[in-house]
């Protein structure tokens, strides 16, 4: 019942995303309302019954259905409940109905609130959009159906999956699933995937609404203004799921690092940052009517980030090219980037003279030209992590040998360019528009740089002394004071009002939110900074086999083994757990960690968690690496001792604060927007 | 039985010694390793009894004992294996693989050391054993040669068209006359405040 109704409704969403693009393609055209009207209205009725087939999933998780084969794959009696419902985004087949189910939410949202505002454009909003989630629910539909059930041959006893019953053959019901993969079982894990899926799946407007100007000829920057906050809430949640995936990994995965250059971390980072540099070459088009072919090749390249991000996850190819010629969602997926890569091209050629620029570059030291070396500089992180991450294919496809693209090679190509990226945040800002000159940048950089002056003799006191580490450190002191001198110039401004500082501040901020937003985030990046040269240039390890009572110390903490002890769990896990205290180099005790190595049995996977003293100078991380089954008398450990680490969550958190600001719905926006209708607004001076 | 079955029949076999499940997925860790042995039989089927065979030696002597010794210390392996990846698992360097196949590449590691290698011999005889993946970094010979060479060259022809662009844009309009009387183009937010000072005044 439950399963029937929820193929049904998935059945009817494709249908319904079908018809959107066929009815809002030949309407289009010919402006007939009432077909715009019925292609909305389908377009917006896949969103409830996509959720009525996510419902319908976790229905049979939560009840154990196990003849399901989906439910099976990802769930088993001993999970607790709440893990049953997030197993729907666990597995493929379920993950790919949640993408399609985040994106229809989007996209009925964004056709609900824009309705009035954009309606030449709105049916080839309609159909970028209904064309993507199309095909991503014939993929649910054809290839990787969640509903599929287990069946038996009755002559052969074979069991596989099928949708319907096949010949001869018998429901085949397993007693219990293979349960979750305990890699997924952290909090970090199950909110992590929904943020990533987020971000991917808003950037889906404003590529609709770029391709709408496209289609329409309204090439001025309405598309842009109509989906800035779309753009910065994709953004947001992208960086929040990035976030999440490297808290996850230093507190799941037991190598005493947070990002790892893996393939499926570059996946999620490719559209992050080309979005990032979308997101600020806007502002020049937004001011300066500049670079509107440039930001259309940015927004279609971050959809194809994301379309191939969801590839290079899903099909298999990472692993190995055999395994992505053996599923059919691989050569799919590579048939839908082609042909809307192609497509969007395309589009983009034909309107290429009506979006030449309207106005020049004064200078060469000017806020545009800065934006534009931002741009250069996030491409060209963004093209060595995509050839870093595609070579291994490329390799294993001509050669046939596989090779391993590490965290050796992008820390060598991309360290300057991130380098880079960082210094420009600090300078760009206080380059005035049009025409900067080098006096009046001077005026405004020369005490922050004095002051990083100061703090470099600190930190070479404080001892850091190699070069490479002092200049990172530097940089980022250097673009944390300008930054916050901008702040203090605003603020300064408004105290001259009569308000007192902490008003002043607040009413800068409050007025120019897109402004300091943007310096907020500026303000996390430099935490974070802060905390990836500490934990990169400085990180300390050392690994020893202890007998019980004995002692190891390493950076300024000596760490004591006091037991270990082995017990198996409700939920089918042998673990093996640790007791060690901690001492500080006074040899007073400051904590009892207790790092574990969990087996689980249905998978036969084993989990290394660690146990971590946490200040804001440094993790003290231990991990257990091995240990004597029998008479528990010795174990290995593995510390690490990571300076300054926290900075990088705490810079994640101001870094989404500073997001929130920027994005937040604006009332005042909100009513000019609504006086000014968009045929008759021209390009504003804009308060920021 | 459909191909499919047969894969994950091979896998469940295969399984218990390739748990390799740090960063990647322990599944297709193990599968990749079956597909492989399915497309270049020969040379991994002797691979993969040989491997079994290390870890059944593995099973017996456990780390901690071999630890016992004054062979070389954690650490210098650690420093070697940092340098290595997991051959089997995805995306995993061997100094902090969990499993018990990766124990035993460092307890070979460990023995390459004590029998007087250099670290460049072990790098060099991993290779040769298990293909250039075990780098962490791919080298500079051959066709890899590209990985180091275009992200460079493709961030320089970028910049070169970004000055010609710039160059082009700034040159269509010359000396703009609007420059020449006024100051330079001040901050525009501070001119905005002191604006809303003086209206306030």
């Amino acid at each position: 019942m439950t399963l029937t109704l929820g193929l049904s409704a998935l059945f009817l969403a494709f249908l319904c995303a079908i018809y959107a693009t066929v009815a809002a393609l030949i309407a289009g055209p010919r402006q007939a309302t009432a077909w715009i009207e019925s292609a909305r209205n389908a377009a917006m009725l896949t969103w409830p019954l996509i959720t009525l087939s996510a419902i319908s999933i976790i229905v049979m998780l939560v009840q154990g259905q196990y003849e399901v084969e989906y439910v099976t794959h990802v769930s088993s009696r001993a999970m607790p409940w709440y893990l049953k419902v997030t197993a729907l985004w666990g597995g493929q087949a379920g993950s790919l109905l949640f993408w399609s189910w985040l994106m229809s939410a989007f996209t009925s949202a964004a056709m609900f609130r824009r309705w009035d505002r954009d309606r030449s454009m709105m049916p080839y909003v309609i159909a970028a959009t209904m064309i993507t989630l199309g095909f991503f629910l014939s993929l649910s539909l054809f290839v990787e159906n969640p509903f599929q059930r287990l069946w038996q041959n009755e002559i052969t006893g074979e069991i596989g999956p099928a949708l319907f019953q096949p010949a001869n053959s018998t429901l085949f019901t397993p007693q219990d699933g293979s349960g979750l993969n305990p890699l997924l079982r952290h909090p970090g894990m199950i909110i992590h995937p929904p943020m990533l899926y987020l971000g991917f799946v808003s950037f889906i407007i404003p590529y609709a609404f770029a391709i709408a100007a496209l289609v329409t000829g309204r090439t001025d920057d309405e598309w842009i203004r109509t989906t800035r906050r779309w753009t910065l809430v994709a953004w947001l949640f992208l960086s929040l799921g990035l976030i999440l995936g490297g808290r996850w990994a230093y507190d799941v995965l037991g190598w005493g690092g947070y990002w790892g250059w893996d393939p499926v971390e570059n996946a999620a980072l490719l559209p992050w940052l080309t979005g990032t540099a979308f997101l600020h070459s806007v502002i020049i088009q937004e001011k300066r009517g500049m670079l509107k072919v440039w930001n259309m090749i940015l927004i279609i390249s971050t959809y194809s980030l994301v379309i191939m991000g969801t590839f290079l996850t899903r099909s298999g190819v990472l692993s190995s090219v055999h395994a992505f010629a053996q599923s059919a969602i691989g050569p799919l997926f590579f048939g839908f980037i082609g042909i809307t890569l192609v497509t969007s091209m395309g589009l983009l050629f034909r309107r290429w003279d009506a979006l030449k620029g309207e106005t020049q570059l004064d200078s060469l030291l000017s806020r545009e030209a800065a934006f534009l070396l931002n741009n250069l500089l996030f491409l060209g992180v963004a093209f060595a992590t995509l050839w870093g991450t595609l070579f291994p294919i490329i390799s294993e496809l001509v050669t046939g040998q596989k090779i391993t693209v590490g965290p050796p090679f992008y820390n060598q190509v991309n360290g300057p360019l991130l380098a880079a990226i960082v210094l420009l945040m600090g300078i760009a800002p206080l380059v005035a528009w049009r025409k900067a000159s080098a006096r009046s940048l001077g005026r405004l950089m020369w005490i922050p740089a004095a002051l990083t002056g100061v703090a470099l003799i600190a930190f070479y006191l404080l001892g850091a002394r190699s070069p490479l580490a002092l200049a990172a450190y530097g940089i980022a002191a250097f673009v944390g004071l300008t930054t916050l001198s901008e702040f203090a110039r605003g603020t300064r401004a408004r105290m001259r009002l009569g308000e007192n500082p902490l008003a002043a501040l607040a009413n800068l901020t409050a007025r120019n939110r897109r402004r300091y937003g943007g310096y907020t985030i500026h303000l996390g990046v430099v935490v974070m900074a802060f905390g990836v040269i500490g934990s990169n240039f400085f990180q300390m390890e050392t690994q020893a086999t202890l007998n019980r009572g004995e002692t190891l110390t390493l950076g300024g903490f000596t760490m004591r083994f006091d037991s270990v002890t082995q017990f198996p769990t409700d939920d089918r896990r042998e673990v093996t757990r640790a007791t060690i205290s901690v001492y500080d180099a006074d040899g007073a005790q400051v904590g009892v960690l207790h790092p574990r190595r969990d087996f689980f049995l249905d998978s036969g996977q084993p989990m290394t968690i660690p146990g971590v003293r946490s200040t804001l100078g440094e993790d003290f991380y231990v991990l257990l690496v091995d240990w004597q089954p029998i008479s528990s008398n010795s174990a290995t450990f593995k510390i690490y001792v990571n300076p300054l680490i926290n900075l990088v969550w705490l810079g994640g958190i101001i870094f989404i604060l500073g997001t929130l600001v920027a994005a937040w719905p604006d009332a005042d926006e909100e009513k000019r927007y609504v006086a000014a209708p968009a045929s008759l607004a021209t390009r504003s001076a804009g308060a920021d | 039985m459909t191909e499919k079955q047969l894969s994950a029949d091979r896998e469940t076999l295969f399984a218990p010694q390739l748990n390799c499940g740090a960063a990647g997925g322990s599944c297709t860790a193990a599968r990749t390793f079956v597909i492989a042995t399915t497309n270049y039989n020969l040379d991994l089927l002797r691979l993969a009894v040989a491997f079994l065979l290390l870890t059944v030696y593995c099973l017996l002597v456990t780390i901690p004992a071999l630890a016992q010794d004054d062979g070389p210390t954690d650490d210098e392996v650690n420093a070697v294996a940092k340098q290595l990846y997991c051959p089997v698992c995805e995306n995993t360097p061997l100094d902090v693989c969990p499993t018990q196949a990766c124990a035993q590449w460092r307890a070979t590691i460990r023995e390459k050391l004590e029998a007087g290698w250099t670290e460049q011999q072990i790098k060099d005889y991993f290779v040769e054993q298990y293909g250039e993946r075990v780098l962490a970094q791919p080298s500079t010979r051959g066709l890899n040669i590209l990985v180091w060479i275009l992200p460079p060259l493709v961030f320089l022809v970028g910049a070169l068209f970004l000055a010609r662009y710039l160059r082009a844009v700034s040159a269509r309009r010359p000396a703009p006359a609007k420059a020449a009387t006024s100051e330079p183009a001040e901050d525009d937010l501070a001119a905005q405040l002191e604006k809303e000072l003086a209206k306030r005044r």
